[in-house]
């Protein structure tokens, strides 16, 4: 089966604030796909809306062409996780992953005992009294486990240490490459798993920056070191993000393709070319300060 | 191998397998491992490492046998040698002769230096 969520011109309204502004993508595929944003950006309101927990204020989104908002039967393909000290909080840990097998159709029992070993999660301990890190583990387990066909999984593993981290970002690409189904990720933690993605969709202040794939938008960014008057004439007419130093050593993050022409420039002028990391580029495309065109 | 982030994974994960192939650690006629394998095992996602295979299967490099997966292909070590040692004069000499001259070092200091008792020549 093949995933398709599409936005189509998404507005939320929260009484006098606008979480999200004409949102308007489609993802389709089986596919890794980070959600970028920073804080307050409208993660968490997309990501709820397309389990069907809200509804949008205008513009519709459609989850293999349905409306997933009171729709039953397409929340079973739906696996979103997020505080699950809300949604367990009174059972036991051992008890929280029964209720999750008899919720979602494709749960596979023996790869959640198996997470369960290997995340070290205490069985007997009720769910409200896990620590941070033990809560995120059990929203990982819950979200590799159930196998559905869509999974968002919302900053899941913020409260892990490293250890934990590394060993759910080994779990999701194996269990990704076994069982391929659409996983979105959302995350400020872009260093990490930036390699893991596909795709990326960046959104800041509730409006849609870009929607990418990865590989496609790191040729995109690139940075260039050189004199002040150098740079500035080599970055007259492009997107620049962000500049760094002056005169005799600047630098600019220039948002565009890097062309061939382009390239002779920056020889010319002496200038050092390298490429942006996804984590740099993120941060510049979402800073504050108004780009200058 | 750690990917810096610089640049596409895919070719990063291209140049490595070539790098391979040159030193020695990949024969011909052996069998790489599957694109899967190598993502779960660098961490990265299976498109790109997907993308490195089919790049080098489209430049000769690797050869796909059907069910069993894909090989290093014969001459594929010859060709890649071939063609870096193309590279290294455009990529290394050129521009060191370049420093050189707008020093001030003449190609015969240079010449001297590398068959001398310090030069590189000598190890």
């Amino acid at each position: 089966m093949n995933m398709t969520v599409e936005w189509k011109a998404i507005t939320k309204q929260y009484r006098s604030q606008t979480a999200l502004r004409g949102v308007t993508a489609t993802l389709s595929g089986n596919k890794i796909i980070g959600l970028l944003g920073r804080n307050g950006s409208g993660k968490t309101s997309l990501l709820s809306m397309m389990k069907g927990l809200l509804r949008p204020t205008s513009g519709s989104i459609l989850v293999q062409g349905q409306t997933p908002y009171e729709n039953s039967e397409l929340a079973r393909q739906i696996c979103f996780v997020r505080d699950s000290r809300m949604a367990y909080g009174f059972a036991k840990t051992r008890d929280a992953l029964a209720i999750a097998a008899s919720a979602w159709p494709n749960w596979d029992a023996d790869y959640a005992s198996a997470l369960a070993d290997r995340f070290e999660l205490p069985l007997d301990t009720k769910v409200q009294h896990l620590s941070r890190g033990m809560e995120s583990a059990l929203g990982a387990i819950l979200g590799l486990a159930s196998r559905a066909p869509l999974t968002l999984l919302d900053e899941t593993y913020i409260g892990m240490d490293a250890h934990a981290r590394y060993l759910f970002y080994e779990e999701l690409l194996a269990d990704y490459i076994r069982f391929p189904r659409m996983l979105i990720l959302s995350t400020h933690l872009i260093e990490e798993v930036g390699k893991l993605f596909e795709e990326v969709v960046v959104i800041d202040r509730g409006t849609l920056l870009l929607h990418e794939p990865v590989e496609q938008l790191l040729m995109k960014a690139y940075s260039v070191t050189g004199t002040e008057y150098d740079v500035d004439r080599f970055t007259e007419d492009q997107l620049v993000l962000y500049t760094l130093g002056g005169g005799s050593l600047k630098s600019a993050s220039v948002f565009g393709e890097m062309t061939d022409h382009l390239r002779k420039l920056a020889d010319l002028y002496h200038l050092e070319v390298r490429s942006l990391p996804l984590q740099d580029l993120f941060v510049h495309l979402t800073s504050r300060q108004e780009v200058r065109a | 191998m750690n990917f810096d982030e610089r640049g596409p994974i895919y070719a990063q994960i291209a140049h490595r397998i070539k790098e391979d192939i040159i030193s020695g650690k990949l024969h011909e006629e052996e069998q790489v491992l599957s694109p899967n394998q190598y993502a779960a095992f660098y961490q990265i996602n299976p498109a790109a490492a997907a993308k490195a295979f089919e790049q080098l299967e489209e430049e000769g490099i690797l050869y796909e046998k059907r069910g069993i997966g894909q090989f290093v292909s014969r001459q594929a070590r010859i060709r890649l040698l071939r063609e870096r040692r193309e590279r290294f004069f455009k990529k290394f000499v050129d521009p060191m002769l370049e420093e050189a001259f707008a020093i001030g070092i003449t190609p015969e200091e240079i010449a001297s230096y590398m068959t001398g008792p310090k030069g590189g020549a000598h190890g």
